[in-house]
């Protein structure tokens, strides 16, 4: 078959997992507004009894945000890419499209388990990998499902060459698989004892061990869902929607590998003047820096390769929230290092500042380019038009402004907050009780709340666009060739 | 080399996942036996307290609240001499958290009493003025799982080898003995507490979460 007589590309599974990352994105980002604006005015923490205070929230937030929204988005594009890179359809397969519904519906089910269990109040306290062990297990055959997908269409693939893409979504594959086993690895105490909960477990690893054990991992999902599988979306779409080829194939080589070999000393950074050995904190520290390299030669790459287009930007939001992406990308590679340095830990560690990078990473880096990824499968998917520029525009601005209010507020308070928890009077003796940092946060405590707010109302507006585009935009007869068409 | 391992995704994964798991083998592994070794003098937790640590994880109190002193003066004036990783031995999970939107807790034990605990969790701003914590209310109106609790203790005894049932460290024995143990424990924290809800509910056998989490909560020091 020649590639030209373009394939019947099956998207059932693409479009399931787009609906589930608009409602999951709407689900922990709107939990998220809700939490920031707690910390702001307490009195929200009673809307639902236990169920809604702040500390029954924030997992739900980082739960739902992360594999809800992310993963869901990581998925859909995996059963967009993958197809179109590989030159196969999923229809070809029986089987490939089974385990692909498969694979979405027991997701479903995890994401429903976790947010019935994290309700309740059913949680292992290690932070983003909360999940108690029934459902850690479901988890692991969620993603055995997924593996299954990816290396199953490379097994029928016409393409003979992985396009760098691929190579992402394999190490995302790979990375998250071993990480998740490694740190999830408890022992269910009714199983050995016969008593008392069937859900309740302890971890494997205790004290130093288990803190070790959980950075590794902590830190490196952020690896393995945050950057590496972004990365293969913006490898993807951002050329295939501009109409340029990425600027350097050896760029893209000494990126990806030199991210892989790098990027899993860094979680030693968490525990910087903590109670793990000092040449670990030494090593995650100098490995943190190291980091920059990968990453801005991603980033460099990407942004390259709009070299002589740039007057893209002007015309097409969708280029604009993928620039944008790679250079929050950039900016928050850059930050994440300079936390690393030691001193700057010392003074930003347990604050404030913490948040903040991790927001200006997902918010304007994540979010940004799955966003832009779904606005660019739409039209092609279910060939109709985008429903409206001007609305596109619109959210870019607000969401770009929420961000912006959201990191630098947190910035403000991170340093205010570890400035003062430090600072001492002419005696040496401590110059704040720990309740003045708390007060004296609150305005920034509200600047974060309406950035958040603002983000999360451009997502409401990217979730009608969407919405809007299936339902009653123009239909397009021909699939476009770049530039995603749009209403004007 | 690059482009052969492109056209062949068998060994181009088994390349990566090498390259990805080779900085956990030299980072983690060395250092396993070395840290897991207690301080002197750390006793296990006892099945109440154990019922509290898991109020506390319920509960998420580690998303405000660190547990882990850090070696600076500001902190060691603050809450007290520096963690080492011996204190951390019995710790399962590790509860060090990641954000101080509250103090540390580490050695809360040294200068917080029941009463304090009791008032903090009800009405936070009545015991700090301006605090932004939440109130825990239904600690008062639900009871700890002290089964479970007891299974804790009883898995890492077996699977772990943690030292319960020697000399000078915490009984555990049978389910019954345990019970009468916490039991005790319990009655001693009840009688500094002025909640008349939680006294008639143990006077009835019960014990509310509020009771084990301040047991926990005495227990950092």
């Amino acid at each position: 078959m020649q590639p030209s007589n373009a394939l019947n590309y099956d998207y059932t599974v693409a479009k399931y997992f787009m609906f589930t990352t608009i409602i999951f994105g709407i689900v922990g980002m709107g939990i998220g507004t809700l939490i920031a604006f707690q910390l702001a005015y307490p009195d929200l923490n009673y809307l639902a009894g236990e169920y809604g205070t702040f500390s029954r929230l924030r997992p739900l937030h980082t739960n739902g945000v992360i594999y809800g929204f992310m993963l869901s988005g990581i998925f859909a594009t995996w059963y967009y890419i993958g197809q179109r890179v590989l030159k196969v359809s999923m229809s070809e397969s029986k089987f490939l499209m089974f385990i692909g519904k498969l694979h979405f519906w027991l997701y479903v089910l995890v994401i429903a388990l976790a947010v019935i269990t994290l309700f309740a109040g059913v949680s292992t306290s290690k932070e983003y990998a909360e999940l108690e062990w029934p459902i850690d297990i479901i988890v692991v055959v969620v993603w055995v499902l997924w593996g299954v997908s990816i290396f199953g269409l490379i097994g029928i693939r016409r393409e003979k060459t992985l396009y760098i893409s691929l190579w992402y979504y394999i190490a995302t594959f790979l990375g998250v698989a071993m990480l998740y086993l490694f740190n999830n690895m408890e022992v269910p105490t009714r199983l050995v004892t016969g008593m008392g909960s069937w859900i309740h477990s302890v971890s494997m690893y205790a004290g130093t061990n288990d803190a070790l054990v959980q950075w590794w991992f902590g830190h490196n999902a952020v690896a393995f869902v945050f950057t590496v599988a972004i990365i293969a979306q913006i490898y993807y779409f951002l050329p295939k929607e501009s109409g340029q080829p990425i600027f350097s194939y050896k760029l893209s080589l000494f990126s990806f590998w030199g991210l892989m070999f790098v990027y899993l000393w860094a979680g030693g950074h968490h525990l910087i003047y903590s109670t793990v050995p000092d040449w670990m904190q030494t090593m995650g520290s100098i490995f943190s820096i190291v980091l920059i390299l990968p990453s801005w030669g991603s980033a460099i790459n990407i942004l390259l390769t709009m070299k002589g287009e740039w007057g893209q930007l002007r015309e097409n939001p969708l280029i604009k929230f993928m620039v944008l992406a790679s250079t929050f990308y950039m900016f928050s590679t850059l930050e994440g290092p300079i936390l690393s340095i030691k001193s700057v830990n010392a003074l930003a560690h347990f604050t404030d500042w913490i948040p903040g990078h991790v927001h200006d990473g997902t918010l304007g880096w994540v979010g940004f380019m799955t966003m832009a990824a779904l606005y660019h499968m739409t039209p092609r998917i279910f060939k109709r038009e985008l429903y409206s520029k001007s609305l596109m525009e619109a959210q870019f601005w607000i969401q770009t402004t929420g961000i912006v209010l959201y990191f630098a507020s947190m910035w403000i308070a991170g340093i205010t907050q570890g400035m003062m928890w430090r600072a001492t009077d002419e005696y040496g003796n401590l110059a704040y009780s720990f309740i003045d940092t708390v007060t004296v946060l609150i305005p920034y405590y509200w600047i974060r709340a309406i950035g958040g707010l603002l983000y999360l109302i451009g997502f409401f507006m990217f979730a009608y666009n969407i919405m809007k585009s299936i339902s009653s935009s123009k239909p397009i007869d021909r699939e476009p060739v770049s530039a995603s068409p749009m209403a004007a | 080399m690059f482009s052969w391992l492109e056209k062949n995704p068998f060994f181009f994964a088994v390349f990566v996942f090498i390259f990805i798991a080779y900085a956990g083998i030299v980072e983690i592994l060395p250092d396993f036996a070395d840290r897991a070794r207690p301080v002197e003098h750390k006793k296990p937790y006892t099945v109440l307290q154990l019922a509290g640590r898991n109020v506390y994880i319920a509960d998420s109190c580690n998303a405000c609240h660190s547990q882990l002193i850090r070696p600076f003066k500001s902190e060691t004036d603050r809450y007290g001499m520096y963690s080492v990783s011996g204190e951390f031995a019995y710790d399962r999970p590790f509860l060090w958290g990641s954000k101080r939107t509250g103090p540390d807790l580490a050695r809360i034990g040294n200068y917080r009493s029941v009463d304090w605990h009791e008032n903090h969790m009800k009405d936070p701003v009545s015991v700090v003025p301006g605090s932004i914590m939440p109130a825990y209310k239904h600690m008062f109106n639900k009871n700890a799982d002290i089964e479970t609790a007891y299974a804790e203790a009883l898995t890492v005894k077996k699977v772990f080898n943690v030292p319960y049932d020697i000399e000078g460290m915490p009984k555990l024995g049978s389910w019954e003995e345990a019970q009468a143990q916490v039991k005790a424990e319990a009655e001693a924290i009840i009688s500094q507490m002025k909640d008349q809800d939680v006294k008639d509910a143990f006077a009835r056998g019960e014990i509310r979460q509020i009771v084990a989490l301040i047991a926990y909560l005495n227990s950092l020091k």
